[in-house]
């Protein structure tokens, strides 16, 4: 017998927009000799002292649950971490849940504050997955598109349009995800006025908080009157290379990560054990090998923001991330055509700027995590499939 | 000596790879090329960048297979000019790849590379010993390679693990 599945299945779900990385990741990966501008995670492998802490972890049999909310020394050294690096400070008792990756804790902070119908502002161009997650909460995501000219900061002004009485939150990400933007503490100061004034929850997605290079990192949850009604997400997977071990963690008002363990008691239990384990290690001994990463990262920052305006793709300067998001509308073509020619003409993988957001059409997303050999010769591909299309 | 950020920033880069291009540095750099090749040519002339050495692994070359020893030797320093004339002595013979004072059991380490093990024990007892004021020398084989300033010989950490495309 053969099942009409389509039937059976969440309807919530089908109608998910399917994600634009997925298409060229499936394009990119059929082929051979690709250089990738496409990959957005460290080149580093996690430093070896993490590793070792997670082998010994292992060998020392720590593999049962731990509390839900994370071990209680590891919550001891993210307090400890947050309140160094970002000046704001949060009761690791009551205050901090370790997640599996910062994606987890984005999903956890909408499922705990959304109800049926709530609206949750999203500054685009974002991360792909804010959109999905609040729709599967049972909000609606409304996005805030901001543009190049403005450095892609979005002002208050914009804010303030988009807010009406259905709104519940707006998510804020710096270093931004894809367009490497950083907000200062005086845009962040401006931001926070609109917040307050319409009593609104600050989502705040700070993973690449490591990767600020200029003027240095300042968190929304120290902006004077934020804290209350501030979310802070961050984790271990940029800033320390370990994305693949899925672990973040978010920082809030006790009451709402009370009800956030609540619910993470039922979707997770726990994050892994032995790999919380190595996570102390990570913010307890990892000082010197995150600043060697943070310079190897905007020295390739200042390489490609030059080569590409060289070859004539303008881009800003990104404040942060590892990302560059150079603007391709002078080549008549759309994000998506641009991106597939040069894929098929030179074997370069970038990700179409739209796949962030209708605000990303017409730019497309460079990741300068990869050796400079291979931003260079990417460059030099590049400038060819530009010069073809005169 | 103090050094400038354009300075140390120029050493990072040479340390992890000293064939980038100039150009690829000065745009890393935000730096000028010209002003990066002056920059290269003080740390040159200051000996603070001291060579560019080429880490050959002779071993997996058929015919060019090299013996490594490590010696611990032992003298007595002469009035004067302490260990460094018998240091001399010693780092003088091309075969010695390296030679450095040491606090402890013994004074000089002294590093040496052969085409065979008797060709080795021959530089030890024929030049080595004889020379005034060497006391002993207890001489090591190195076995196997696992890491040489800094290079992981046979990782893998090196190769890229991630996929093509991720969000
Ligand atoms: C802005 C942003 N937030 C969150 C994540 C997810 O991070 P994690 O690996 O900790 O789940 C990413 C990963 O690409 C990201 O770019």
């Amino acid at each position: 017998m053969s099942m009409d599945y389509e039937q059976y299945l969440s309807k919530t779900a089908i109608d998910l927009k399917p994600s634009g990385i997925r298409k060229f990741f499936d394009l990119a990966a059929s082929m051979e000799g690709v250089v990738s501008l496409g990959v957005g995670e460290p080149d580093f492998v996690t430093p070896w002292n993490i590793r070792d802490e997670a082998i010994n972890a292992l060998q020392d049999g720590y593999t049962s649950y731990t509390a839900n909310a994370g071990l209680l020394e590891l919550r001891q050294e993210i307090s400890n971490y947050v309140q160094r690096r970002f000046n704001v400070h949060y009761d690791p008792e009551n205050q901090i849940i370790v997640t599996v990756g910062a994606s987890q804790s984005i999903d956890l902070a909408f499922r705990a504050i959304v109800n049926p119908g709530d609206e949750v502002l999203i500054v685009e161009p974002a991360f792909v997955s804010y959109a999905s997650l609040v729709i599967l909460a049972g909000g609606v995501p409304v996005s805030i598109s901001t543009y190049s000219e403005n450095g892609f900061k979005v002002t208050p002004d914009q804010i303030e349009a988009a807010i009406t009485d259905k709104t519940k939150a707006i998510l804020i990400c710096t270093p931004n995800n894809p367009t490497g933007t950083c907000l200062n503490k005086e845009e962040l100061t401006e931001i926070a006025k609109v917040i307050q004034k319409h009593d609104l929850i600050c989502i705040t997605d700070e993973i690449y908080a490591e990767l600020s290079y200029d003027d240095g990192f300042t968190s929304m949850a120290s902006i004077p009157g934020m804290y209350e009604r501030t979310i802070l997400i961050n984790g271990f997977s940029k800033g320390f290379a370990m994305t693949g071990w899925r672990l973040g963690f978010l920082s809030a008002p006790k009451e709402m990560v009370g009800l956030m363990v609540k619910i993470y008691q039922y979707t997770t239990m726990c994050a892994p054990h032995m790999l919380q384990r190595a996570a102390i290690e990570a913010l307890q001994n990892s000082t010197d090998q995150v600043e060697h990463m943070r310079e190897s990262y905007w020295r390739r920052r200042n390489y490609m923001v030059q080569a590409l305006n060289n070859i004539g793709l303008d881009c800003h300067i990104p404040g942060g991330a590892f990302y560059v998001f150079p603007s391709i509308k002078h080549t008549g073509l759309t994000s998506e055509e641009f991106a597939s020619q040069l894929l098929q003409q030179e074997k370069v993988a970038v990700v179409p700027g739209n796949a962030f957001g209708e605000s990303g059409e017409g730019y497309i997303r460079c990741s300068y995590a990869t050796s400079i050999e291979q931003l260079q010769e990417a460059m030099k591909r590049m400038e060819r499939f530009i010069d073809s299309l005169k | 000596m103090k050094l400038s950020n354009d300075e140390l920033n120029i050493l990072a880069i040479l340390e992890e790879n000293h064939r980038v291009s100039t150009e690829a540095m000065a745009m890393q750099l935000n730096m000028t090329e010209d002003n990066v090749q002056k920059t290269i040519k003080k740390l040159e002339d200051n000996k603070i960048i001291v060579s560019y050495p080429t880490l050959i692994d002779w071993n997996q070359i058929e015919g060019k297979e090299t013996v490594v020893a490590m010696i611990d030797v032992k003298v007595t320093p002469q009035r004067g000019v302490g260990f460094d004339e018998i240091a001399e002595r010693i780092y003088r013979y091309p075969e010695v790849n390296s030679v450095y004072l040491m606090s402890g059991t013994y004074d000089l380490s002294v590093t040496l590379e052969g085409k065979t093990l008797q060709e080795v024990s021959k530089f030890v007892s024929n030049k080595l010993s004889t020379i005034d004021n060497v006391i002993s020398t207890t001489t090591h084989f190195m076995l196997k390679r696992y890491k040489h300033d800094g290079v992981i010989i046979e990782g893998n950490d090196e190769d890229d693990k991630r996929m093509v495309v991720t969000p």
